[in-house]
């Protein structure tokens, strides 16, 4: 069941794919709470697949608790409906999001909103640098520079761990004042 | 062993449950916004954990009857295998009134405890027989990860922070150290997956866990309390009388309007 799933860094959308059709279609879905990316952007879009009898299409949530996740299942069934095709919305959680699989344009779009993307590569070492981090202090990954929105300055500071979403922390640049929401590593 | 099985993962659900349950009482009354809003998603992330587990609960059962509603709302206290530690009140004493007031120390504390024992639960997991246990294990390690640093910086806060700070964070080490005893205490269903490969011996992970809870301590000008009596046995079924306070709480809607859906 799982053999045909992208386990990359994002599902594809190739003009060559016999689904090429459908991914266009749910292009228009996006992330619930975050209006400017779209589920492929996000990395949220696994696959699209012909199943005995239905499409299916496959997404992964991003944290366990994600409450968009219901809201997204019924966006994409009703994209599909629209358009006249009856899809069947499958919930896969492995392999496990990553941060990493927001695309670039992704990326761009959620600063462009006023959103700190996630800094690359931060998602994927997370668990081993959380089991040893007692032993190192704490402050090396505190000091990873995230760069400002708005100015684009590196000069900013946590302000807290969590924010206004499970996937967000709080941040407050030290340049231009401005406090900005950082798309947590994961 | 099935049942073994079953009970292994009603009790890693049931501690994220009844964790999530507990930090959630901070919603609307956190000490500062910044902390109310990250209890928040602390239990946002431990009640989504839970479901997950609850989910393949009703899988593995394939009894039709089962479901992750009823599994949370319609067991009663004996039959939730969550450690002691996770039902105790945010309150150093023993036997608090109910408008006790709730210590934020104690919220660390215990985030921090149970954090890093489960950071290194859910990496061994990810070796788990069962590939939708591994795959559960592998998404809750990355949002466990992020619960440890921010108990850990809390810890180093409160701890070497103001003296009033200082001395309530090593009072709720002194209350809560020795209910991690049960952490490490054998019992039949751990042996049992454990053998079959399903499950994660805790006991060769007390070194690691050790070694983070002494650093953090240590970073935080606190000792460590010698720990030695009672082993609270939660994961058995034989709770504490807090339990039942917290699932009358939390079941009472469910009870009152059965089936009832938003």
């Amino acid at each position: 069941m799982t053999a045909d799933l992208p386990i990359g860094p994002i599902a594809r959308k190739l003009p060559s794919d016999r689904h090429f059709a459908i991914w266009n279609r749910l292009e228009s879905v996006t992330d619930p709470e975050i209006p400017v990316v779209n589920l492929r952007e996000m990395g949220i879009l696994r696959a699209v697949r012909q199943s005995s009898g239905a499409l299916e299409v496959v997404i992964t949530p991003t944290y366990s608790g994600c409450p968009a996740l219901g809201q997204m299942t019924d966006d994409v069934v009703q994209a599909l409906a629209q358009a006249g095709v009856a899809a069947r919305v499958l919930t896969q959680i492995a392999p496990a999001w990553s941060t990493d699989w927001i695309s670039a344009e992704g990326c761009e779009k959620l600063r462009r909103y006023g959103i700190a993307p996630p800094l690359p590569g931060a998602g994927a070492s997370g668990a081993l640098k959380a089991i040893q981090f007692a032993a190192k202090s704490i402050a090396g990954s505190a000091m990873l520079t995230v760069a400002c929105p708005q100015c684009g300055s590196h000069n900013t500071t946590e302000t807290s761990h969590f924010g206004s979403t499970a996937c967000k922390a709080l941040y407050r640049c030290l340049n231009c004042l401005e406090p900005f929401d950082y798309f947590k590593p994961y | 062993m099935a049942s073994h099985y079953q009970d292994y993962l009603l009790h890693l659900a049931d501690n994220a449950l009844i964790l999530g349950q507990r930090n959630a009482q901070w919603c609307g009354h956190g000490p500062v916004l910044e902390e109310d809003l990250a209890l928040a998603n602390n239990s946002l992330d431990l009640i989504g954990q839970a479901r997950l587990l609850y989910q393949h609960v009703v899988t593995v059962r394939r009894d039709g009857k089962s479901s992750e509603d009823l599994l949370a709302y319609f067991r009663d206290v004996p039959d939730f295998k969550n450690y002691t530690l996770l039902e105790l009140p945010h309150s150093t004493a023993l036997a608090p009134t109910a408008a006790a007031e709730r210590d934020y120390a104690v919220t660390i504390a215990r985030n921090f405890l149970y954090s890093a024992l489960m950071v290194l639960v859910w990496d061994g997991l990810k070796s788990s027989g069962d590939a939708q246990l591994a795959a559960i294990a592998a998404k809750s390690l990355k949002e466990t990860s992020y619960h440890l640093r921010h108990a850990h910086d809390w810890l180093l806060r409160l701890g070497d922070g103001t003296a009033e700070s200082h001395a309530r964070m090593q009072a709720a080490v002194d209350h809560l150290l020795p209910y991690t005893q049960e952490f490490f205490a054998p019992s039949a269903m751990e042996t049992a997956v454990i053998k079959a490969g399903l499950g994660v011996a805790t006991q060769p992970l007390q070194a690691a866990w050790q070694a983070m809870v002494d650093e953090a301590l240590a970073q935080a000008t606190l000792t460590r309390p010698a720990v030695a009596g009672h082993v609270s046995t939660g994961k058995i079924g034989v709770h504490s009388e807090h339990l039942g306070f917290v699932l009358a709480e939390m079941q009472s809607l469910a009870r009152a309007h059965p089936e009832a859906v938003w």
